[in-house]
């Protein structure tokens, strides 16, 4: 089948109905103490992802609960074939708790203890059994036909520069609205990033408590600064934002906004949360390049676009992340990185519309099998937003 | 033959445009936008993707870039200067803008 000719996708069906765009087998570390041997099996067994992190312990209340949801979420993404929760026996964040929530969307779900196994080596070769299992089975699964309507498509920028706004993020829009117009879903994530553009988006809002809700995300980050006594501008726009021609946050973010496109916007989602509504979906996330990729991967995005001016390797363990550049001297100097170059709009050899139809190609060409740069070079980012101390 | 500047203004009611390419100091530059054309002379270099303005600023003035506010004028910007952080100040998320602190 020509795939330029259709929408069809080719992924992975599982036994919840969702689709894969990859089928991992993911080792999940629900503690920072359980990340090393996590790594090891990953290094032992083939087909394997894993990511390392410092959280799991010692956290409370809504903190803990976005952390937890982010770990399930990892967990229940399409992309994942099966999951081996790897825990140490004591943290806050019990590897049990964890599994038990994955395995009620019917996946292949392991749970391997370190302090249970009698330490690391017990624990790394019991996770590396359950795990080759698992990959055998999952390598046993085909590419079967899906459409655009299972797919969550999840938009970022980082590392922007004055070209952002002009060419690769007008160009996301574009997609965003293909993708919606096809009956998928987009995430625009980065509340941050949409400080001073929240009216554009409030105006778009399917109702009024949608719109309610975008100026509330809105006054609750910038409230984060604001109670910090500091101009947010010392953090964001960030140095390399502000080399690349931006002077304020409220200038990044409606170069970032143009992401959205220009449909109706359905529904704002908590952090890591997975959307209810197809359509475009704001997910509440900060600015943070890994924080946000996490979230909208946590949340079900199966495929990310990720514009950038500055340039940047990040990827994710479990979901291809197709990389923008928003100039051409950029994706030349970082083509080891860069999936696509958006810089032919600046040049005015491609218009917006063309980069657009050019972006939604590769998106079918990745959902389908191609790999993108990133898992290529094993960049498996991954950073949880914290909205708690740690006690 | 003269070098073909590139420049692009968002929104006919901005007051500042982009250079895209490095524009150097004294040259006479064209900014055109929905109908809306003049040329401006720049009074600095100003680098690919850094903004100039395309008409002069008063001090405390809103910056508007597409059709939006970016920001204030932090002093007084004549036409053909970079406008960048020496001379745009942010307006949102301004804790240090905060007289007395929620403690």
């Amino acid at each position: 089948m020509n795939l330029e000719y259709s929408n069809q996708l080719l992924g992975y069906r599982r036994p919840d109905g969702k689709v894969g765009v990859r089928n991992h087998v993911l080792i999940l570390p629900t503690i920072t103490c359980a990340t090393q041997a996590a790594k090891q099996i990953t290094e032992l067994v083939q087909g394997t992802v894993s990511f390392i992190h410092q959280h799991g312990c010692a956290q409370v209340g809504e903190d803990y609960d976005q952390t937890f949801r982010t770990y399930v979420g990892m967990g229940l993404n399409p992309n994942v074939y099966g999951v081996v929760v790897l825990g140490l026996g004591c943290e806050t964040h019990q590897a049990r708790s964890v599994a038990g929530e994955i395995a009620k969307s019917g996946k292949p779900v392991e749970v391997v203890s370190i302090q249970d196994n009698g330490g690391t080596l017990m624990t790394i070769a019991q996770g590396a059994k359950v795990a080759a299992k698992m990959v055998q089975d999952a390598s046993a699964q085909r590419r079967e036909p899906f459409d655009f309507s299972e797919l969550i498509v999840g938009t970022e920028c980082g590392g922007s520069d004055a070209c952002s706004g002009l060419s690769a993020n007008p160009a996301v829009g574009v997609v965003s609205d293909l993708v919606v117009e096809a009956g998928g879903t987009a995430i625009l994530a980065e509340t941050t990033e949409l400080i001073g553009a929240e009216h554009l988006l409030a105006k778009r809002a399917v109702n009024d408590q949608v719109a309610k809700r975008v100026y509330e995300v809105i006054e609750q980050m910038e409230n984060r600064a604001i109670l910090m006594g500091v101009d947010i501008r010392t953090g964001n726009p960030s140095p390399g934002n502000i080399e690349g021609g931006l002077s304020s946050l409220e200038e990044k973010s409606l170069g970032a906004s143009n992401k959205s496109g220009t449909t109706p916007l359905q529904e704002l989602i908590n952090y890591a949360e997975p959307p209810s509504q197809k359509g475009l979906v704001w997910m509440d996330t900060p600015g943070h390049d890994i924080e946000q990729l996490t979230g909208m991967v946590a949340g079900g995005a199966q495929v990310v676009l990720f514009t950038s001016g500055r340039g940047t390797p990040t990827g994710s363990p479990i979901a291809p992340v197709i990389k923008i550049s928003t100039n051409t001297a950029m994706f030349e100097n970082m083509s080891d990185n860069m999936d696509l170059n958006a810089g032919t709009i600046i040049e005015g050899e491609e218009t917006i519309g063309e980069v657009g139809q050019r972006i939604f190609e590769e998106i079918k060409e990745v959902s389908s099998g191609k790999l993108t740069k990133s898992e290529i070079l094993k960049q498996h980012d991954f950073g949880i937003w914290r909205i708690g101390p740690t006690f | 033959m003269g070098v073909q500047y590139k420049t692009v203004m968002m929104k006919p009611s901005d007051n500042v445009a982009i250079a895209l390419m490095d524009l150097p100091k004294g040259a006479v530059v064209p900014v055109v936008c929905e109908g809306h054309q003049q040329e401006v002379q720049l009074v600095q270099d100003i680098r690919f993707g850094h903004k100039f303005a395309v008409k002069p600023i008063e001090a405390g003035a809103e910056i508007l870039k597409y059709g939006e506010i970016i920001g204030r004028a932090s002093s007084e910007i004549s036409m053909g200067e970079h406008v960048h952080v020496h001379n745009l100040e942010g307006i949102r998320g301004r804790g240090d803008k905060v007289e007395s602190r929620v403690q």
